[in-house]
Protein backbone atom coordinates (compact mmCIF):
# COMPACT_ATOMS: atom_id res chain seq x y z
CA UNK A 1 0.00 0.00 0.00
CA UNK A 2 2.26 2.72 -1.03
CA UNK A 3 -0.50 5.59 -1.31
CA UNK A 4 -1.95 7.43 1.54
CA UNK A 5 -5.35 8.77 2.06
CA UNK A 6 -5.01 12.30 0.71
CA UNK A 7 -3.89 10.71 -2.75
CA UNK A 8 -7.18 8.49 -2.82
CA UNK A 9 -8.94 11.02 -2.80
CA UNK A 10 -8.57 13.24 -5.99
CA UNK A 11 -4.64 14.00 -6.01
CA UNK A 12 -3.82 17.54 -6.62
CA UNK A 13 -1.67 17.50 -9.62
CA UNK A 14 1.64 19.29 -9.20
CA UNK A 15 3.70 20.30 -12.23
CA UNK A 16 6.76 19.91 -10.72
CA UNK A 17 7.04 16.60 -11.18
CA UNK A 18 5.94 17.18 -14.39
CA UNK A 19 8.58 20.16 -15.82
CA UNK A 20 11.55 17.92 -14.27
CA UNK A 21 10.54 15.06 -16.04
CA UNK A 22 10.18 17.00 -19.33
CA UNK A 23 14.20 17.73 -20.37
CA UNK A 24 15.03 13.68 -19.85
CA UNK A 25 11.75 13.31 -22.44
CA UNK A 26 12.93 15.34 -24.70
CA UNK A 27 15.81 12.79 -24.93
CA UNK A 28 14.05 9.58 -25.85
CA UNK A 29 12.16 12.39 -28.31
CA UNK A 30 15.13 13.44 -29.97
CA UNK A 31 16.88 9.93 -29.69
CA UNK A 32 13.97 7.54 -30.49
CA UNK A 33 10.89 9.32 -32.35
CA UNK A 34 12.82 11.85 -34.40
CA UNK A 35 14.89 8.99 -36.30
CA UNK A 36 11.31 7.77 -36.86
CA UNK A 37 10.82 10.58 -38.67
CA UNK A 38 13.42 9.69 -41.01
CA UNK A 39 11.03 7.24 -42.67
CA UNK A 40 10.41 9.92 -45.02
CA UNK A 41 13.81 9.43 -46.45
CA UNK A 42 12.68 5.50 -48.08
CA UNK A 43 9.44 7.60 -49.99
CA UNK A 44 11.99 10.74 -51.77
CA UNK A 45 15.38 11.04 -53.70
CA UNK A 46 17.66 12.35 -50.79
CA UNK A 47 20.53 13.10 -51.88
CA UNK A 48 23.76 14.12 -49.38
CA UNK A 49 23.90 17.88 -49.23
CA UNK A 50 20.37 18.52 -51.17
CA UNK A 51 17.65 19.76 -48.24
CA UNK A 52 15.26 17.27 -47.71
CA UNK A 53 12.16 19.34 -48.68
CA UNK A 54 13.58 19.56 -51.75
CA UNK A 55 14.13 16.41 -52.75
CA UNK A 56 11.80 14.54 -55.09
CA UNK A 57 8.72 12.55 -54.11
CA UNK A 58 8.98 9.19 -55.32
CA UNK A 59 6.50 7.10 -53.27
CA UNK A 60 7.16 3.22 -53.25
CA UNK A 61 10.06 3.52 -55.76
CA UNK A 62 12.62 2.03 -53.28
CA UNK A 63 10.24 -0.57 -52.15
CA UNK A 64 9.25 -1.84 -55.38
CA UNK A 65 13.21 -2.21 -56.22
CA UNK A 66 13.84 -3.53 -53.20
CA UNK A 67 11.32 -6.28 -53.91
CA UNK A 68 12.63 -7.16 -57.62
CA UNK A 69 16.08 -6.76 -56.29
CA UNK A 70 17.84 -10.13 -56.86
CA UNK A 71 19.20 -9.83 -53.55
CA UNK A 72 15.93 -9.58 -51.76
CA UNK A 73 15.37 -13.77 -51.48
CA UNK A 74 19.09 -14.46 -50.72
CA UNK A 75 19.12 -11.84 -47.81
CA UNK A 76 15.11 -13.13 -46.55
CA UNK A 77 16.67 -16.08 -47.00
CA UNK A 78 19.95 -15.84 -44.97
CA UNK A 79 18.06 -13.89 -42.49
CA UNK A 80 15.46 -16.67 -42.19
CA UNK A 81 17.44 -19.62 -41.88
CA UNK A 82 19.75 -17.87 -39.26
CA UNK A 83 16.64 -17.00 -36.96
CA UNK A 84 15.56 -21.24 -37.50
CA UNK A 85 18.75 -21.56 -35.91
CA UNK A 86 18.21 -19.85 -33.05
CA UNK A 87 14.57 -20.65 -32.77
CA UNK A 88 15.63 -24.29 -32.23
CA UNK A 89 18.54 -23.00 -29.81
CA UNK A 90 16.07 -21.91 -27.26
CA UNK A 91 15.74 -25.73 -26.12
CA UNK A 92 19.30 -25.24 -24.93
CA UNK A 93 19.21 -22.52 -22.19
CA UNK A 94 16.44 -24.55 -20.10
CA UNK A 95 18.24 -27.60 -20.79
CA UNK A 96 21.17 -26.11 -19.12
CA UNK A 97 19.45 -24.74 -16.52
CA UNK A 98 17.74 -28.78 -15.67
CA UNK A 99 21.20 -30.02 -16.18
CA UNK A 100 22.58 -27.95 -13.58
CA UNK A 101 20.18 -28.09 -11.48
CA UNK A 102 20.96 -31.62 -11.50
CA UNK A 103 24.66 -31.23 -10.72
CA UNK A 104 25.43 -32.89 -7.21
CA UNK A 105 28.25 -30.62 -6.37
CA UNK A 106 26.55 -27.05 -5.95
CA UNK A 107 29.93 -25.28 -5.72
CA UNK A 108 31.04 -26.98 -8.93
CA UNK A 109 27.48 -26.00 -10.34
CA UNK A 110 28.23 -22.45 -9.34
CA UNK A 111 31.51 -22.10 -11.25
CA UNK A 112 29.73 -23.70 -13.93
CA UNK A 113 27.23 -20.81 -13.95
CA UNK A 114 29.71 -18.42 -13.88
CA UNK A 115 32.23 -19.59 -16.69
CA UNK A 116 28.65 -20.08 -18.74
CA UNK A 117 27.64 -16.64 -18.21
CA UNK A 118 31.25 -14.83 -18.72
CA UNK A 119 30.61 -14.77 -22.61
CA UNK A 120 27.73 -12.46 -22.73
CA UNK A 121 29.63 -9.44 -21.06
CA UNK A 122 32.25 -10.25 -24.00
CA UNK A 123 32.04 -7.47 -26.72
CA UNK A 124 31.03 -9.07 -29.97
CA UNK A 125 35.14 -7.58 -31.41
CA UNK A 126 36.75 -9.57 -28.45
CA UNK A 127 33.95 -12.69 -29.38
CA UNK A 128 35.68 -12.32 -33.12
CA UNK A 129 39.11 -12.08 -31.88
CA UNK A 130 38.61 -15.16 -29.54
CA UNK A 131 37.01 -16.83 -32.11
CA UNK A 132 39.63 -15.93 -34.93
CA UNK A 133 42.32 -16.96 -32.16
CA UNK A 134 40.70 -20.32 -31.64
CA UNK A 135 40.07 -21.40 -35.37
CA UNK A 136 42.15 -19.56 -37.79
CA UNK A 137 44.75 -21.07 -39.93
CA UNK A 138 47.08 -21.37 -36.91
CA UNK A 139 44.75 -21.49 -34.46
CA UNK A 140 44.54 -24.29 -31.58
CA UNK A 141 41.50 -26.02 -33.68
CA UNK A 142 43.92 -26.05 -36.92
CA UNK A 143 46.75 -27.13 -35.11
CA UNK A 144 45.43 -29.76 -33.69
CA UNK A 145 43.68 -30.88 -36.88
CA UNK A 146 47.22 -30.76 -38.44
CA UNK A 147 47.75 -33.88 -36.94
CA UNK A 148 45.62 -36.03 -38.43
CA UNK A 149 46.76 -34.37 -41.74
CA UNK A 150 43.73 -32.50 -42.74
CA UNK A 151 42.81 -28.90 -41.80
CA UNK A 152 39.70 -26.38 -42.08
CA UNK A 153 39.50 -22.64 -42.84
CA UNK A 154 36.55 -22.18 -41.02
CA UNK A 155 35.74 -18.45 -40.76
CA UNK A 156 35.62 -18.36 -44.15
CA UNK A 157 33.99 -21.44 -45.55
CA UNK A 158 30.52 -21.03 -47.00
CA UNK A 159 29.01 -24.38 -46.30
CA UNK A 160 29.79 -23.52 -42.30
CA UNK A 161 28.69 -20.21 -42.36
CA UNK A 162 25.20 -21.03 -40.78
CA UNK A 163 25.82 -23.23 -38.11
CA UNK A 164 29.50 -21.54 -37.19
CA UNK A 165 27.62 -18.51 -36.41
CA UNK A 166 24.97 -20.15 -34.44
CA UNK A 167 28.07 -22.08 -32.24
CA UNK A 168 29.16 -18.57 -32.55
CA UNK A 169 25.75 -16.79 -31.07
CA UNK A 170 25.53 -20.31 -28.36
CA UNK A 171 28.57 -19.89 -26.77
CA UNK A 172 27.89 -15.92 -26.42
CA UNK A 173 23.86 -16.21 -25.13
CA UNK A 174 23.02 -19.73 -24.18
CA UNK A 175 24.74 -18.63 -20.04
CA UNK A 176 23.55 -15.53 -19.72
CA UNK A 177 19.75 -17.14 -21.03
CA UNK A 178 19.81 -20.10 -18.65
CA UNK A 179 19.12 -17.53 -15.27
CA UNK A 180 15.58 -17.42 -16.37
CA UNK A 181 15.26 -21.01 -15.95
CA UNK A 182 17.40 -21.57 -12.94
CA UNK A 183 15.34 -19.03 -11.28
CA UNK A 184 11.89 -20.63 -12.58
CA UNK A 185 13.67 -23.58 -11.61
CA UNK A 186 14.24 -22.83 -7.66
CA UNK A 187 10.74 -20.99 -7.65
CA UNK A 188 8.99 -24.39 -8.05
CA UNK A 189 7.51 -25.50 -4.85
CA UNK A 190 9.46 -28.30 -3.07
CA UNK A 191 6.58 -30.13 -2.02
CA UNK A 192 5.62 -31.09 -5.20
CA UNK A 193 8.98 -33.32 -5.40
CA UNK A 194 8.53 -34.49 -1.69
CA UNK A 195 5.35 -35.56 -2.51
CA UNK A 196 6.57 -37.66 -5.85
CA UNK A 197 9.15 -38.96 -3.77
CA UNK A 198 6.52 -40.09 -1.45
CA UNK A 199 4.96 -41.89 -4.54
CA UNK A 200 8.01 -43.56 -5.59
CA UNK A 201 9.03 -41.05 -8.49
CA UNK A 202 12.83 -41.34 -9.38
CA UNK A 203 14.70 -37.68 -10.20
CA UNK A 204 14.05 -38.69 -14.55
CA UNK A 205 10.42 -38.94 -14.02
CA UNK A 206 10.14 -35.91 -11.28
CA UNK A 207 12.37 -33.69 -13.67
CA UNK A 208 10.10 -35.07 -16.50
CA UNK A 209 6.64 -34.15 -15.22
CA UNK A 210 7.52 -31.21 -12.58
CA UNK A 211 10.35 -29.38 -13.73
CA UNK A 212 9.88 -29.15 -17.48
CA UNK A 213 6.02 -28.57 -16.80
CA UNK A 214 7.39 -25.92 -14.26
CA UNK A 215 9.60 -24.04 -17.33
CA UNK A 216 6.74 -24.30 -20.29
CA UNK A 217 5.08 -21.11 -19.08
CA UNK A 218 8.99 -19.32 -19.24
CA UNK A 219 9.96 -20.97 -22.45
CA UNK A 220 6.58 -20.00 -23.91
CA UNK A 221 7.58 -16.33 -23.69
CA UNK A 222 11.24 -16.51 -24.42
CA UNK A 223 9.33 -18.12 -27.46
CA UNK A 224 7.21 -15.73 -28.35
CA UNK A 225 9.97 -12.86 -27.70
CA UNK A 226 12.15 -14.68 -30.70
CA UNK A 227 9.20 -14.48 -33.17
CA UNK A 228 8.87 -10.86 -32.38
CA UNK A 229 12.41 -10.74 -33.49
CA UNK A 230 12.54 -13.12 -36.24
CA UNK A 231 13.42 -10.64 -38.68
CA UNK A 232 16.15 -8.65 -36.78
CA UNK A 233 18.59 -10.73 -35.00
CA UNK A 234 21.51 -8.22 -34.73
CA UNK A 235 24.07 -6.60 -36.70
CA UNK A 236 27.50 -6.72 -34.93
CA UNK A 237 27.71 -10.17 -35.04
CA UNK A 238 27.57 -10.40 -38.83
CA UNK A 239 29.27 -7.28 -39.23
CA UNK A 240 32.21 -8.27 -37.12
CA UNK A 241 32.74 -12.21 -39.06
CA UNK A 242 31.58 -10.54 -42.73
CA UNK A 243 34.59 -11.26 -45.09
CA UNK A 244 34.89 -11.01 -48.62
CA UNK A 245 34.26 -15.14 -49.08
CA UNK A 246 31.34 -15.27 -47.11
CA UNK A 247 29.87 -12.11 -47.19
CA UNK A 248 26.77 -13.87 -49.59
CA UNK A 249 25.98 -16.07 -47.18
CA UNK A 250 26.30 -14.21 -43.54
CA UNK A 251 24.32 -10.86 -45.33
CA UNK A 252 21.42 -10.65 -43.30
CA UNK A 253 18.98 -8.27 -43.79
CA UNK A 254 20.39 -6.00 -41.19
CA UNK A 255 24.10 -6.16 -42.47
CA UNK A 256 22.33 -5.70 -46.09
CA UNK A 257 21.00 -2.33 -44.58
CA UNK A 258 24.47 -1.62 -43.42
CA UNK A 259 26.25 -2.11 -46.49
CA UNK A 260 23.86 0.01 -49.00
CA UNK A 261 23.38 2.95 -46.74
CA UNK A 262 26.54 3.52 -45.09
CA UNK A 263 29.36 1.35 -47.46
CA UNK A 264 27.44 2.66 -50.12
CA UNK A 265 25.74 5.48 -49.26
CA UNK A 266 22.85 5.06 -50.85
CA UNK A 267 20.12 6.22 -48.36
CA UNK A 268 16.80 6.27 -49.55
CA UNK A 269 17.05 2.18 -50.66
CA UNK A 270 18.80 1.65 -47.24
CA UNK A 271 15.74 3.55 -45.56
CA UNK A 272 13.28 1.60 -47.42
CA UNK A 273 15.14 -1.91 -46.56
CA UNK A 274 15.61 -0.69 -42.83
CA UNK A 275 11.31 0.22 -42.67
CA UNK A 276 10.49 -3.15 -44.68
CA UNK A 277 12.37 -5.03 -41.60
CA UNK A 278 10.57 -2.95 -39.14
CA UNK A 279 7.25 -3.13 -40.45
CA UNK A 280 7.65 -7.01 -40.18
CA UNK A 281 9.21 -6.81 -36.73
CA UNK A 282 5.72 -4.74 -35.80
CA UNK A 283 3.19 -7.45 -37.30
CA UNK A 284 5.27 -10.28 -36.07
CA UNK A 285 4.86 -8.57 -32.51
CA UNK A 286 1.32 -8.33 -32.71
CA UNK A 287 0.70 -11.57 -33.66
CA UNK A 288 2.94 -12.62 -31.47
CA UNK A 289 1.41 -10.88 -28.71
CA UNK A 290 -2.01 -12.06 -29.99
CA UNK A 291 -1.03 -15.61 -29.35
CA UNK A 292 0.29 -14.97 -26.15
CA UNK A 293 -3.41 -13.47 -25.29
CA UNK A 294 -5.29 -16.24 -26.68
CA UNK A 295 -3.56 -19.22 -24.99
CA UNK A 296 -2.37 -17.58 -21.88
CA UNK A 297 -5.11 -15.03 -21.51
CA UNK A 298 -1.87 -12.61 -21.04
CA UNK A 299 -0.49 -10.72 -22.76
CA UNK A 300 3.81 -10.73 -22.81
CA UNK A 301 4.39 -6.44 -23.69
CA UNK B 1 16.58 -31.72 -1.88
CA UNK B 2 15.02 -35.33 -0.61
CA UNK B 3 17.84 -37.64 -0.31
CA UNK B 4 17.49 -41.43 -0.91
CA UNK B 5 18.94 -44.19 -2.02
CA UNK B 6 20.31 -43.53 -5.47
CA UNK B 7 20.18 -46.44 -8.43
CA UNK B 8 23.12 -47.52 -10.70
CA UNK B 9 21.46 -45.62 -13.62
CA UNK B 10 21.35 -42.26 -11.42
CA UNK B 11 25.10 -42.39 -10.39
CA UNK B 12 26.00 -42.96 -14.13
CA UNK B 13 24.19 -40.04 -14.99
CA UNK B 14 25.86 -38.32 -12.26
CA UNK B 15 28.89 -39.05 -13.32
CA UNK B 16 28.31 -38.54 -17.28
CA UNK B 17 26.62 -34.70 -16.27
CA UNK B 18 29.70 -33.99 -14.31
CA UNK B 19 31.91 -34.39 -17.07
CA UNK B 20 29.47 -32.27 -19.29
CA UNK B 21 30.10 -29.30 -17.10
CA UNK B 22 33.75 -30.07 -17.04
CA UNK B 23 33.30 -29.53 -21.56
CA UNK B 24 30.78 -27.09 -20.92
CA UNK B 25 33.25 -25.07 -18.60
CA UNK B 26 36.28 -26.25 -21.12
CA UNK B 27 34.58 -24.39 -24.10
CA UNK B 28 33.50 -21.10 -22.32
CA UNK B 29 36.68 -20.13 -20.36
CA UNK B 30 39.43 -21.91 -22.70
CA UNK B 31 39.25 -19.78 -25.57
CA UNK B 32 40.49 -16.84 -22.94
CA UNK B 33 43.27 -18.75 -21.63
CA UNK B 34 44.32 -19.42 -24.94
CA UNK B 35 44.44 -15.87 -25.97
CA UNK B 36 45.97 -14.94 -22.85
CA UNK B 37 49.06 -17.56 -22.99
CA UNK B 38 49.55 -16.87 -26.37
CA UNK B 39 49.53 -13.24 -25.79
CA UNK B 40 52.75 -13.88 -23.50
CA UNK B 41 54.33 -16.08 -25.77
CA UNK B 42 57.13 -15.03 -27.91
CA UNK B 43 59.22 -16.24 -31.30
CA UNK B 44 58.54 -18.42 -34.23
CA UNK B 45 56.98 -20.79 -32.45
CA UNK B 46 54.55 -18.56 -30.26
CA UNK B 47 51.20 -19.61 -32.01
CA UNK B 48 51.82 -23.11 -31.29
CA UNK B 49 51.55 -22.21 -27.25
CA UNK B 50 48.48 -24.05 -25.92
CA UNK B 51 47.97 -24.66 -22.17
CA UNK B 52 51.70 -22.41 -21.38
CA UNK B 53 53.37 -19.81 -22.38
CA UNK B 54 56.33 -20.54 -25.00
CA UNK B 55 59.29 -18.34 -24.54
CA UNK B 56 57.54 -16.66 -22.07
CA UNK B 57 57.78 -13.00 -22.38
CA UNK B 58 56.29 -9.94 -21.45
CA UNK B 59 57.63 -8.08 -24.77
CA UNK B 60 53.73 -8.37 -26.68
CA UNK B 61 52.79 -6.26 -23.82
CA UNK B 62 55.07 -3.81 -23.26
CA UNK B 63 55.16 -3.40 -27.31
CA UNK B 64 51.85 -2.15 -26.99
CA UNK B 65 51.49 -0.38 -23.94
CA UNK B 66 53.98 2.01 -24.61
CA UNK B 67 52.13 2.83 -28.12
CA UNK B 68 49.88 6.51 -27.42
CA UNK B 69 47.18 5.42 -29.33
CA UNK B 70 46.72 2.55 -26.69
CA UNK B 71 47.18 4.99 -24.34
CA UNK B 72 44.48 7.80 -25.45
CA UNK B 73 42.04 5.26 -26.30
CA UNK B 74 41.99 3.72 -23.13
CA UNK B 75 41.63 7.18 -21.70
CA UNK B 76 39.21 7.74 -24.15
CA UNK B 77 36.87 4.16 -23.01
CA UNK B 78 37.45 5.41 -19.04
CA UNK B 79 35.87 8.45 -19.36
CA UNK B 80 32.81 7.21 -21.48
CA UNK B 81 31.93 4.32 -19.01
CA UNK B 82 32.46 6.57 -16.06
CA UNK B 83 30.50 9.73 -17.45
CA UNK B 84 28.07 7.44 -19.62
CA UNK B 85 26.93 5.65 -16.61
CA UNK B 86 26.79 8.40 -13.85
CA UNK B 87 24.40 10.13 -16.60
CA UNK B 88 22.37 7.02 -17.47
CA UNK B 89 22.03 6.35 -13.68
CA UNK B 90 21.02 9.93 -12.68
CA UNK B 91 18.53 10.38 -15.44
CA UNK B 92 17.01 6.79 -15.38
CA UNK B 93 16.51 7.26 -11.34
CA UNK B 94 15.16 10.30 -11.96
CA UNK B 95 12.65 9.36 -14.54
CA UNK B 96 12.01 6.58 -12.58
CA UNK B 97 11.16 7.83 -9.40
CA UNK B 98 8.90 10.51 -11.13
CA UNK B 99 6.94 7.81 -12.47
CA UNK B 100 5.77 6.81 -9.34
CA UNK B 101 4.16 9.78 -8.57
CA UNK B 102 0.62 9.38 -9.00
CA UNK B 103 -0.10 13.32 -8.90
CA UNK B 104 2.44 13.63 -12.34
CA UNK B 105 0.57 15.24 -15.17
CA UNK B 106 0.66 13.22 -18.06
CA UNK B 107 2.17 10.46 -16.08
CA UNK B 108 0.78 7.98 -18.10
CA UNK B 109 0.61 9.33 -21.61
CA UNK B 110 4.81 10.11 -21.06
CA UNK B 111 5.44 6.66 -19.39
CA UNK B 112 4.12 4.91 -22.55
CA UNK B 113 5.80 7.33 -24.87
CA UNK B 114 8.93 5.77 -23.39
CA UNK B 115 7.87 2.31 -23.26
CA UNK B 116 6.78 2.36 -27.09
CA UNK B 117 10.97 2.98 -27.30
CA UNK B 118 11.58 -0.63 -26.72
CA UNK B 119 9.94 -1.89 -29.95
CA UNK B 120 9.98 0.37 -32.33
CA UNK B 121 13.08 2.40 -33.50
CA UNK B 122 13.88 4.41 -36.40
CA UNK B 123 16.58 2.24 -37.83
CA UNK B 124 20.33 2.45 -38.60
CA UNK B 125 20.65 5.28 -41.67
CA UNK B 126 17.62 7.78 -40.12
CA UNK B 127 19.56 7.58 -36.53
CA UNK B 128 22.77 8.10 -38.51
CA UNK B 129 21.36 11.06 -40.82
CA UNK B 130 19.31 12.76 -37.19
CA UNK B 131 22.73 12.16 -35.54
CA UNK B 132 24.80 14.41 -38.10
CA UNK B 133 21.84 16.94 -38.33
CA UNK B 134 22.38 17.14 -34.62
CA UNK B 135 25.97 17.73 -35.08
CA UNK B 136 26.94 14.67 -32.41
CA UNK B 137 28.62 13.18 -35.24
CA UNK B 138 32.70 13.12 -34.50
CA UNK B 139 32.44 14.26 -30.67
CA UNK B 140 32.17 12.87 -27.48
CA UNK B 141 28.08 13.81 -26.43
CA UNK B 142 27.59 10.80 -29.22
CA UNK B 143 28.89 8.12 -26.74
CA UNK B 144 26.65 9.73 -23.85
CA UNK B 145 23.95 11.59 -24.87
CA UNK B 146 21.66 8.90 -26.91
CA UNK B 147 22.14 6.42 -23.74
CA UNK B 148 21.00 8.41 -21.27
CA UNK B 149 17.43 6.94 -21.15
CA UNK B 150 16.91 3.55 -20.85
CA UNK B 151 13.26 2.41 -20.69
CA UNK B 152 14.45 -1.03 -19.24
CA UNK B 153 16.37 0.84 -16.49
CA UNK B 154 12.91 2.95 -15.89
CA UNK B 155 11.01 -0.19 -15.21
CA UNK B 156 13.60 -1.78 -12.91
CA UNK B 157 14.03 1.67 -10.94
CA UNK B 158 9.97 2.38 -11.35
CA UNK B 159 9.55 -1.68 -10.19
CA UNK B 160 12.16 -0.76 -7.26
CA UNK B 161 10.63 2.67 -6.12
CA UNK B 162 7.06 1.83 -5.90
CA UNK B 163 8.12 -1.21 -3.10
CA UNK B 164 9.41 1.28 -0.92
CA UNK B 165 8.06 2.62 2.27
CA UNK B 166 6.88 6.06 1.56
CA UNK B 167 6.30 7.12 5.00
CA UNK B 168 9.82 8.64 5.31
CA UNK B 169 9.10 10.61 2.14
CA UNK B 170 5.23 12.05 3.31
CA UNK B 171 7.22 13.23 6.47
CA UNK B 172 10.00 15.38 4.59
CA UNK B 173 7.57 16.47 2.29
CA UNK B 174 5.34 18.02 5.18
CA UNK B 175 8.26 19.54 6.56
CA UNK B 176 8.69 21.17 3.28
CA UNK B 177 11.60 19.50 1.44
CA UNK B 178 11.39 20.15 -2.17
CA UNK B 179 11.73 17.28 -4.81
CA UNK B 180 15.09 17.29 -5.52
CA UNK B 181 16.15 17.15 -1.80
CA UNK B 182 14.08 14.15 -1.65
CA UNK B 183 15.15 12.72 -4.66
CA UNK B 184 18.90 12.98 -3.31
CA UNK B 185 18.81 12.63 0.23
CA UNK B 186 16.05 10.03 0.93
CA UNK B 187 15.07 8.00 -2.79
CA UNK B 188 18.76 7.41 -3.74
CA UNK B 189 20.37 5.91 -0.63
CA UNK B 190 17.59 3.76 -0.27
CA UNK B 191 17.93 2.72 -3.80
CA UNK B 192 21.22 1.67 -3.49
CA UNK B 193 20.72 -2.17 -4.60
CA UNK B 194 18.99 -1.16 -8.19
CA UNK B 195 21.49 1.86 -8.20
CA UNK B 196 24.50 -1.10 -8.73
CA UNK B 197 22.70 -3.12 -11.03
CA UNK B 198 22.10 -0.34 -13.09
CA UNK B 199 25.31 1.12 -12.26
CA UNK B 200 26.70 -2.94 -13.49
CA UNK B 201 24.84 -2.87 -16.74
CA UNK B 202 25.15 0.66 -17.98
CA UNK B 203 29.62 0.10 -17.55
CA UNK B 204 29.34 -2.80 -18.73
CA UNK B 205 27.24 -1.69 -22.11
CA UNK B 206 29.62 1.34 -22.82
CA UNK B 207 33.02 -0.52 -21.72
CA UNK B 208 32.25 -3.17 -24.32
CA UNK B 209 30.31 -0.55 -27.07
CA UNK B 210 32.25 -0.15 -30.06
CA UNK B 211 30.16 -0.05 -33.10
CA UNK B 212 28.76 3.44 -32.10
CA UNK B 213 32.47 4.76 -32.54
CA UNK B 214 32.66 2.79 -36.37
CA UNK B 215 28.80 4.54 -37.12
CA UNK B 216 28.97 8.46 -35.52
CA UNK B 217 33.20 9.33 -34.45
CA UNK B 218 34.81 7.33 -37.68
CA UNK B 219 36.62 10.11 -38.54
CA UNK B 220 37.68 11.82 -35.24
CA UNK B 221 40.66 10.16 -34.58
CA UNK B 222 41.06 11.31 -30.77
CA UNK B 223 37.53 9.37 -30.16
CA UNK B 224 38.94 5.85 -30.65
CA UNK B 225 37.70 4.20 -28.22
CA UNK B 226 39.84 0.50 -26.83
CA UNK B 227 37.38 -1.48 -28.16
CA UNK B 228 37.31 0.02 -31.79
CA UNK B 229 41.20 0.51 -31.70
CA UNK B 230 41.14 -3.61 -31.06
CA UNK B 231 38.29 -3.97 -34.21
CA UNK B 232 40.89 -2.00 -36.56
CA UNK B 233 44.03 -3.93 -34.95
CA UNK B 234 42.61 -6.55 -35.90
CA UNK B 235 42.39 -5.49 -39.34
CA UNK B 236 45.95 -4.25 -39.46
CA UNK B 237 47.92 -6.38 -37.53
CA UNK B 238 50.55 -7.12 -40.22
CA UNK B 239 51.21 -3.06 -40.63
CA UNK B 240 51.18 -2.73 -36.66
CA UNK B 241 53.74 -5.67 -35.87
CA UNK B 242 56.17 -4.80 -38.50
CA UNK B 243 55.91 -0.67 -37.06
CA UNK B 244 56.56 -2.55 -33.51
CA UNK B 245 59.41 -4.77 -34.60
CA UNK B 246 60.96 -2.20 -36.32
CA UNK B 247 60.53 0.15 -33.25
CA UNK B 248 62.22 -2.49 -31.37
CA UNK B 249 65.24 -3.56 -33.23
CA UNK B 250 67.43 -3.76 -30.63
CA UNK B 251 65.26 -6.46 -29.09
CA UNK B 252 65.88 -10.13 -30.65
CA UNK B 253 62.24 -10.51 -29.92
CA UNK B 254 60.05 -10.42 -33.14
CA UNK B 255 56.45 -8.82 -32.59
CA UNK B 256 53.96 -10.90 -34.84
CA UNK B 257 50.79 -10.02 -36.01
CA UNK B 258 49.40 -12.92 -34.35
CA UNK B 259 51.32 -11.53 -30.57
CA UNK B 260 49.63 -8.16 -30.93
CA UNK B 261 46.19 -9.27 -31.72
CA UNK B 262 46.28 -11.56 -28.86
CA UNK B 263 47.59 -8.65 -26.34
CA UNK B 264 45.38 -5.97 -27.42
CA UNK B 265 42.60 -8.64 -26.86
CA UNK B 266 43.86 -9.41 -23.77
CA UNK B 267 44.41 -5.94 -22.70
CA UNK B 268 40.39 -5.10 -23.53
CA UNK B 269 38.93 -8.35 -22.06
CA UNK B 270 41.12 -8.06 -18.88
CA UNK B 271 38.94 -5.61 -17.00
CA UNK B 272 35.57 -7.38 -17.74
CA UNK B 273 37.12 -10.67 -16.48
CA UNK B 274 38.32 -9.32 -13.23
CA UNK B 275 34.61 -7.60 -12.54
CA UNK B 276 32.28 -9.63 -13.37
CA UNK B 277 32.68 -13.14 -10.54
CA UNK B 278 31.88 -9.82 -7.85
CA UNK B 279 29.34 -7.97 -9.85
CA UNK B 280 27.83 -11.23 -11.14
CA UNK B 281 24.76 -11.12 -8.86
CA UNK B 282 23.78 -7.81 -9.44
CA UNK B 283 23.71 -8.58 -13.18
CA UNK B 284 21.40 -11.41 -12.28
CA UNK B 285 19.04 -9.73 -10.18
CA UNK B 286 18.57 -6.90 -12.76
CA UNK B 287 17.61 -9.56 -15.45
CA UNK B 288 15.06 -11.35 -12.83
CA UNK B 289 13.53 -8.40 -11.80
CA UNK B 290 12.76 -7.07 -15.56
CA UNK B 291 12.05 -10.69 -16.22
CA UNK B 292 8.81 -10.27 -13.66
CA UNK B 293 8.01 -7.58 -15.26
CA UNK B 294 8.00 -8.88 -18.42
Amino acid sequence: MSTAISRIKKPKKNWTYFFIALPLMLLVVLFHYVPLAGWYLAFIDYKVGQPILKCHWVGFKYFRMLFSSRDFGRIMGNTCIFSTYYMFMLLLPPLFAILLNELKLKRFGKFSQTAATLPNFVSWVLVYSVFYAVFSSDGIVNTLLGHFGTSQKWMSSKKDVYWFQSFVWAWKNVGWKSIIYIAAISSIDQELYEAAAVDGANRFKMCLHITIPGLIPTFLVLFLIAVGNFVSNGLQQYFVFDNAIISKKIETIELYTYNKGLKLLDYSYATAVGMFQSVISIVLLFIANGTSKLVRGESIF
Amino acid sequence: MIVGRESPQRKVFNVLNFFLFVIVDIICLYPMWYVFVQSLSTGFRASRAMLWPINFSFENYSAILTRKDIGHAVWISILRTVSGTTLTVLGCMMLGYLFTKQNMPFRKFLYRVLIITMYVGGGLIPTYLVYKAYHLNNTFFVYILPSIISAYYVILIKTFVEALPTSVEESAMLDGAGVFTIFWHIILPMCLPIIATIAIYASVGQWNSWFDNHLYALSNKKLLTLQYLLYKYLQEAQNIANELTKERQEAALQITPRGVRMTVTMITIIPIFLVYPFFQRFLIKGLLIGAVKG
